[in-house]
């Protein structure tokens, strides 16, 4: 049952810290390391919220074991923006009303990074499927899903 | 409560430390393990892992494929060889939790999740299962019905292509598209000889704790051509054997009453 010592990227940061065996990365990123852009839903992979990218690849926090991630690079949310200038979707998002009582957001903005880094010129129904881990239960989806095929239409760069 | 984690460079060094430990639990994906340690099942006292090259590979190139245990959703889709299990992988949660779920761990997973273990019950696949007591394959029927408790790793799944893509079909319907957990699975595998259909499997997913198969439904189709007296013979027959229960999705009255009608659909080929 002891601490393990665990370094990786985050956000392109490196960090090294000791966590408890079995801790999740999301438990990780939240309370040992500050970042609290991904969201606690349901701790079962159902809702998205906490949505990150280890190695450019979408995965869920809550259900990812913190010592898989040692040399990985993981993205958040909190990587997104360049000081006091937003990302482009998150732009998007904004001037689209994609965001309601906004604890989706930071899990969709990431399922939506994931999508354009792979693919910049996605169709409705790719940014449909997309997102269709991600739970809303404000905003109805439509407008996220016009925001992110307005991100896609302003050009898209990955960062 | 923390957790005792061992990560082992083989597949049989994991076997041993899961075979000598009954607290000790398997972490490939972690979509099942890492929910059951997030809800705080205090069975869990060891998690084991094996960073095994051999747990991640597929083997399509010929007419029997192998897909170790470790592969992801999202690798299954990625490969063409294995094209008819891309929409049982398809239907399997968001990108994220294909990005992360595994081939091995589908195996243990209960209604109304498990849906990939559907096809491959209905494909007749074999499962490798690495104990103390070295490597064996096992029916994947016969892996199901004691696979709460198996004792060892699953290395990987093996089975038959299709011999072709109309005799492999594939149905799971959910209250929320693109994802959702499931009303009922169905896979139905129909190999034709003659005109005739020889050999045919029928696997239904939601109908009973673990998947199954329709095998009266599978009787009704023997040695037939895939009439329209053959398949209302069929459906009528599908409930026999399954043992729903009552889940936020669906009653069991629900899923019984539903299942003949997807069967039907399934077997001639209607969307």
């Amino acid at each position: 049952m002891s601490k393990s010592a665990l370094q990786f990227l985050h956000n392109g940061r490196e960090v090294a810290i000791f966590v408890d065996g079995g801790t999740s990365l999301l438990v990780t990123l939240r309370e040992l390391i500050g970042d609290m852009t991904p969201k606690f839903g349901c701790g079962q992979g159902g809702c998205g919220a906490c949505s990150v990218l280890i190695d450019g690849e979408l995965h869920l926090a809550c259900l990812t074991l913190a010592e898989t991630v040692s040399g990985r690079a993981v993205e958040t949310l909190d990587g997104l923006k360049d000081g006091p200038n937003l990302h482009p979707l998150q732009r998007a998002f904004a001037d689209n009303f994609a965001a309601q009582c906004g604890y989706c957001t930071p899990g969709m903005l990431m399922a939506a990074k994931a999508l354009l880094d792979r693919n910049p010129s996605p169709t409705r129904a790719d940014v449909v499927e997309a997102i269709s881990g991600n739970i809303c239960r404000c905003t109805g989806y439509e407008p996220i899903i016009n925001a992110v095929l307005a991100a896609a239409a302003g050009g898209w760069t990955r960062a | 409560m923390p957790v005792t984690v061992k990560t082992f460079a083989t597949s049989g060094e994991a076997a041993a430390a899961l075979s000598s430990d009954r607290a000790a639990r398997y972490l490939g994906g972690g979509t099942l393990v890492m929910r059951a340690l997030n809800e705080g099942d205090i069975a869990i006292s060891t998690i084991v892992r094996a960073s095994d090259h051999a747990l991640t590979r597929i083997d399509a190139a010929g007419a029997r494929v192998r897909i170790g245990a470790g592969v992801t959703f999202a690798k299954i889709i990625a490969e063409r060889e294995l094209a008819f299990l891309h929409a049982p992988a398809r239907s399997i949660g968001g990108p994220a939790v294909r990005n992360m779920g595994t081939v091995g761990g589908n195996l243990f997973a209960s209604s109304p999740y498990g849906d990939f273990t559907v096809a491959l019950l209905a494909l007749d696949a074999t499962v490798a299962v690495q104990s103390g007591l070295g490597a064996r394959e096992v029916g994947i029927e016969e892996f199901l019905q004691s696979r709460e408790r198996q004792a060892g790793l699953v290395l990987s799944v093996s089975c038959q292509k299709p011999a072709s893509a109309d005799a492999f079909r594939y149905r799971k319907i959910a209250r929320i598209k693109p994802k959702g957990g499931s009303v009922i699975t169905l896979a139905a595998y129909l190999p034709t000889s003659g005109g005739r259909i020889v050999g045919a499997r029928i696997a239904l997913g939601s109908m009973a704790p673990a998947q199954v198969r329709a095998k009266s439904a599978e009787r009704a189709l023997e040695g037939r051509p895939l009439d329209a007296a053959t398949i209302s013979a069929a459906a009528a027959a599908a409930t026999e054997g399954t043992s729903p229960t009552d889940n936020a999705l669906a009653s069991a009255w629900y899923r019984r009453e539903i299942v003949g009608v997807h069967l039907r659909r399934l077997l001639a080929g209607q969307e």
